[in-house]
């Protein structure tokens, strides 16, 4: 019987320490790492021609409990490729994309690195998720392979010099958060609900707190979930409830925020809610009750249903392409490959080139260019890798984004 | 008074620990082994159930009847294609396969239904109940579910004590050679045994879904280990300590979130659990069977 149960217990760690990790095949790089094979013996075939092919890699999990973004990524970037080379390529080179799964983890991402180095990358656009993009970041450094993260938003993400992103940092999004709430007077009584397991959530948290107390707000619950137990969220709820919040501040992803809105609707706990860029997506929670969401506020660069030309192309050519609405993740990977072009066409990059010349051109390259994207208008980067643009914030109206 | 509102809390999400923990613990005092894709069922259930709701507009109690008929059939499949053959094989070898059969199961829902969360309505349509004056508020959810729970053990219980079926069960737990022997169908009892725990993933993932508004592929997978954590804790093999389990985990994973800290509450269930098991290493219930050589 003790026997049976020692063995039953090392089941259970390994098996609770593989659910963290969220394994699954990596079916789907397999999937679409095929036609592109096929696209790169075309290319190839086509090359000298053109003067040459620019090998772009991409990391994101398209398996996994983050799948969600890194297929929008994936989707988003093959679509911007699909019109660069339709277009005539960057500076007559063809682009190859190739994307690889990494399924959210650090060590498979780094995997997936060495395979795209394999393949002959010579720039890349990733990696989706920041922990795993923390960890890609070390290693590219190293080979001085320059890196462009469309969504890894911790700091640690693009530490090193050869890496940018397109997204906001973390400490901005916490930071510009607070501001927002304190001077538009939204509410001084605020209740936190964070992931303390995930980077992006703590780091958001961390940042508000700081700057909370230079807009007049006081935290009056600050509660933490982790990875292993996100499904109730009634205690953390009633705390908030009990301390007498008027606004809850939820630094976390959509899938949580959807419980928690309606846990805290069947409990009649109707504060304010205001989120960052990880609550979009909530709208489109399949069989998600909208009305729960009315009066939603949240910090992000991109709304799909916005009236501006380019919003209104992409989402139409990403539809017609993929079937979904295109998410925030979306955006900043097509914006991302359009900020790959318009550098690399400042900087003269060639298809000879070593992926480590490429880099250092990039670098430079990187913090000349303004780039208006469906992200941002004018966004130029500093030479630490972080863009400067306006934060801008949306609430939810008859169950869609409209601007405040 | 929120004290009382957090017991009630955590006795509603002991409850469906409950609820999955009995199918863990039919299923290896039976056939001594850990069905590590119950927690995986569980999610198909919901699935299943969803599916039946939202895009068939069938009404929710066919609903539920379709969704434990689903589970019934995936468990009974799953123990004829992935247990069965390894019947003799060594523990650690039908362990892996467990493993390997709730991975599976993740990967086919992520491919038939994706990886973006769905939103699943409540199966439950009663009004909460306000008491002390709108303080204490109940949730029809937690009514049910909690009624579900223990008439799930009650009826379980009279299983095993009354039917014939129920007594070749506790003669395979006991001793599977001789119950063949007696004339008893090992491999149909074993069968049976993951219909109903299985049945029972069902009605627990409905439950699940409906507290716990969201559906994804990974759903089952943490509360499954939970309520394995529960089965062993109340004692592996025993209906009432499943129950007990269940219940008392889900209490003390909510009131160490309220009154210790929201980060630790995991910490402090494992802690628990480690110390029961210290202390009894059979679980509460668990009966010391001595092996004879």
């Amino acid at each position: 019987m003790k026997k049976l149960l020692s063995l039953a217990m090392a089941g259970v760690l390994a098996f609770s320490v593989a659910a963290c990790g969220s394994n699954d095949t990596p079916a789907a790089s397999d999937s679409n790492a095929a036609p592109e094979a096929a696209e790169a013996e075309d290319a190839e075939a086509a090359a000298p021609a053109e003067g040459g092919v620019l090998k772009i890699g991409g990391i994101g999990p398209t398996t996994g409990g983050a799948a969600v973004y890194g297929l929008a990524v994936m989707n988003a970037a093959n679509l911007a490729v699909d019109e660069i080379n339709a277009a005539g390529g960057i500076n007559g080179m063809k682009v190859e994309f190739q994307f690889e799964d990494d399924e959210h983890d650090a060590e498979k991402s780094v995997n997936a690195y060495n395979t795209l180095k394999d393949w002959g990358m010579q720039m890349l656009m990733g990696t989706v998720t920041s922990t795993p993009c923390t960890a890609v970041v070390a290693k590219s450094a190293g080979d001085n392979v320059f890196q462009l993260t469309p969504s890894g938003s911790a700091v640690e993400s693009i530490a090193q010099p050869n890496a940018f992103r397109v997204c906001f940092s973390d400490p901005n999004q916490g930071a510009a958060s607070a501001q927002y709430i304190g001077e538009n007077k939204i509410a001084t009584k605020v209740a936190v609900i964070y992931d303390s397991s995930d980077v992006y959530s703590t780091g958001i948290y961390e940042t508000f707190a700081a700057e909370a107390a230079n807009q007049g707000i006081e935290i009056v619950a600050a509660e933490a979930f982790t990875a292993d137990s996100k499904t109730d969220f009634s205690v953390q709820l009633q705390k908030a409830n009990e301390a007498g919040a008027e606004l809850v501040f939820l630094p976390i992803y959509y899938t949580e925020a959807s419980i928690i809105l309606t846990q805290a609707s069947t409990m009649n706990f109707d504060p304010k809610f205001f989120g960052c860029d990880g609550l979009d997506g909530l709208l489109a929670v399949e069989n998600f009750d909208t009305a729960l969401a009315e009066g939603v506020m949240l910090l992000t660069p991109f709304a799909a249903d916005a009236d501006d030309a380019a919003t209104k192309s992409f989402v139409s050519a990403y539809q017609e392409k993929f079937g979904d609405i295109p998410n925030q993740f979306a955006a900043d990977a097509y914006d991302a490959i359009y900020i790959i072009k318009a550098a690399a066409e400042k900087a003269g990059i060639t298809a000879d080139m070593s992926a480590s010349d490429i880099c250092e051109a990039m670098k430079t390259a990187m913090t000349e260019i303004t780039v208006d994207g469906l992200t941002g208008a004018g966004i130029t980067w500093s030479a630490d890798g972080e863009p400067s643009k306006d934060p801008k914030a949306v609430v939810i109206n008859n169950g869609a984004y409209t601007a405040m | 008074m929120s004290f009382v509102s957090y017991l009630l809390n955590g006795i509603s999400l002991g409850s469906v620990y409950a609820i999955i923990a009995l199918g863990y613990t039919m299923v290896y005092g039976i056939a001594k082994m850990l069905n590590f894709a119950h927690g995986d069922v569980i999610m198909i259930g919901s699935y299943v159930a969803f599916v039946a709701i939202n895009s068939m507009g069938l009404p929710i109690p066919v609903a539920i009847l379709l969704s434990v008929a689903a589970c019934t059939l995936l468990g009974v499949t799953i123990e004829r294609v992935a247990y069965k053959p390894l019947r003799h094989a060594s523990k650690l070898a039908v362990l892996i396969t467990a493993i390997g059969a709730s991975y599976f199961l993740q990967n086919v829902a992520l491919l038939i239904f994706g990886a973006n969360t769905k939103s699943f309505s409540s199966v439950v349509k009663m009004q909460p109940i306000q008491l002390a004056g709108g303080q204490l508020n109940i949730t029809g959810e937690t009514i049910v579910t909690v009624a579900a729970c223990i008439v799930i053990m009650i009826c379980l219980m009279a299983f095993m004590k009354y039917s014939k079926a129920g007594h070749a069960m506790l003669a395979v737990s006991e001793d599977g050679g001789a119950a063949q022997l007696m004339g008893i169908n090992v491999n149909g009892t074993i069968a049976l045994t993951f219909a109903i725990g299985s049945a029972l993933a069902a009605i627990a993932g409905v439950l699940l879904c409906s507290a716990y508004p969201s559906l994804t592929p990974y759903t089952g997978a943490m509360p499954g280990i939970k309520a394995f954590v529960a089965a062993v804790f109340g004692g592996i093999g025993s209906i009432p300590g499943a129950f007990i389990g269940g219940i008392l985990l889900g209490v003390i994973e909510i009131l160490g979130k309220a009154y210790i800290s929201s980060q630790l509450a995991d910490a402090i269930v494992f802690a628990v659990l480690i110390i029961v098991l210290v202390v009894k290493p059979t679980g509460l219930l668990g009966k010391q069977i001595q092996e004879k050589v």
